[in-house]
């Protein structure tokens, strides 16, 4: 039976994880590399490293930390943050990523999900979805710039969309629930699964380990991913999966 | 020394890491001199099976292959399994046909690509645990099935014909089990 993933994202900024703390700005955390294998050794299924260095130094630092990671590290790695092109992707994968997420890029130019999962393989474009409901059009929408700017694209269109263009797995992080710590987005999340039939990896709002098991119990999400929760140790990866486990949601054991 | 078949299709980057971690030497190639050489064959593989096949012939590396499948360990990983096999419904085209059998689109209820960790069925006491499996076409055969996983349906997991062998999941990212897996394959495999 297949396993329910549980994912530690990274934030990492000129080659050093940092990590959002609200109205404070950045922190650094530590060495991806070493944060890396502590993850995995912890038991997390697979990384994704999103890269907000805003810099092409801090683009050309990101993949030398994949670079690093790939030697030591050997369960899938998903890089994402500024990928713009097809070449942007082919570094990074060059460089040891498993599968390269994409977001702003991809709704600025959809046709780069057909050219890269046809290049590359629908295995490795996973789309990247900011949503956050628009109470007055009763209707999530996508934002981009980290949730700061609406487009005028339904959230539902464009996963179907972007699902038909060839993409292999979602990426959705509800904006509304993102930092609030209550659990995520069940409702947002079952609409996507009865949309399309590619696997979603959940993100935003995980607070405890009840919030996952809720989250795989309600829904039919292939993965869940929290980021502050994990770096700040609020709750284990392997307490996750136990909680998990014993509501009777598969989950893998290392 | 084991050759990691070069012919443009896919990320080895990572194979060659893990192969690396293991202590083993590993070139890069699709010369037919280093291939010959080689202890050890590995045909990766991520992409179109046409694709594959056709940068296969387009490197004219089908009778080098077609010699040392008889010859020395060789590992089909991923799409490199299924293109031992006789055919695909993925760009409808002939594989290698070194094992019987055929790739087929994964059908039912369930996301596809199947993606994500899945457990080994299997009576090898090595070969229990979860491995990472990231594809959406799987081989359909009865013969030389060494573990498989289930997928609301049976997917074909290990395949072994002697010194041939193809693995459908990524060794290479399943954790230490997957090391282990990957190393058994080059010593030799699992039912000798």
């Amino acid at each position: 039976m297949i396993k329910k993933r549980i994912i530690p994202c990274l934030d990492v900024r000129d080659g050093i994880v940092v990590k959002g703390i609200q109205f404070k700005g950045l922190r650094e955390i530590g060495d991806p590399v070493e944060l890396a294998k502590r993850y995995n050794t912890l038991g997390a299924d697979e990384l994704v490293f999103l890269d907000i260095s805003a810099t092409d130094t801090g683009n050309a630092l990101m993949l030398d930390v994949i670079r690093k990671t790939a030697k030591e590290l050997f369960i899938p790695m998903t890089i994402g943050g500024g990928l713009k092109s097809s070449e942007d992707i082919s570094a990074v994968l060059n460089a040891g990523a498993d599968k390269v997420s994409l977001n702003s890029a991809a709704l600025k130019n959809p046709s780069l999900i057909n050219e890269t999962s046809e290049k590359f393989g629908s295995q490795c474009i996973c789309i990247a979805v900011d949503a956050k409901w628009v109470g007055a059009e009763q209707d999530w929408y996508c934002y981009t710039h980290g949730g700061k700017k609406k487009t005028d694209i339904k959230t539902l269109d464009w996963v179907k969309e972007v699902e038909s263009r060839g993409a292999g797995e979602l990426l959705i992080t509800s904006m509304d629930y993102d930092g609030m710590q209550q659990g995520f987005d069940h409702v947002l999340l079952s609409k996507i699964k009865e949309t399309v039939n590619i696997p979603v990896i959940a993100s935003g709002g995980a607070g405890n380990a009840q919030h996952f098991a809720d989250l795989f119990l309600d829904t039919d999400v292939s993965a869940g991913l929290a980021a502050s929760i994990f770096h700040d140790e609020d709750v284990s990866i392997q307490e996750v999966k136990n909680l998990c486990q014993l509501k009777g949601v598969p989950m893998r054991h290392v | 020394m084991i050759a990691i078949v070069d012919y443009g299709l896919g990320n080895i980057a990572n194979l060659s890491n893990a192969l690396h971690y293991l202590g083993h030497d590993v070139i890069v190639t699709h010369d037919k001199k280093e291939l010959n050489e080689a202890d050890t064959i590995i045909l990766p593989g991520v992409g179109h099976f046409k694709d594959a096949m056709n940068r296969l012939s387009e490197l004219d590396l089908l009778p080098v292959l077609n010699e040392l499948k008889d010859k020395k360990p060789f590992i089909g990983i991923c799409l490199g399994m299924q293109l031992l096999f006789e055919k695909s419904e993925e760009g409808n085209v002939d594989g290698l046909s070194y094992l019987p059998g055929t790739v087929k689109k994964i059908t039912g209820s369930l996301p596809v690509p199947h993606l994500g960790w899945n457990q080994l069925d299997a009576p090898l006491p090595s070969l229990q645990g979860d491995v990472y499996f990231i594809h959406s076409y799987k081989v359909h055969t009865e013969e030389n099935i060494v573990a498989t996983a289930t997928y609301e349906e049976p997917v074909v997991a290990i395949v072994q014909k002697e010194n041939l062998i193809g693995i459908q999941f990524h060794p290479e990212k399943s954790g230490n089990l997957g090391l282990q897996i990957l190393n058994q394959a080059i010593k030799g495999g699992f039912n000798l």
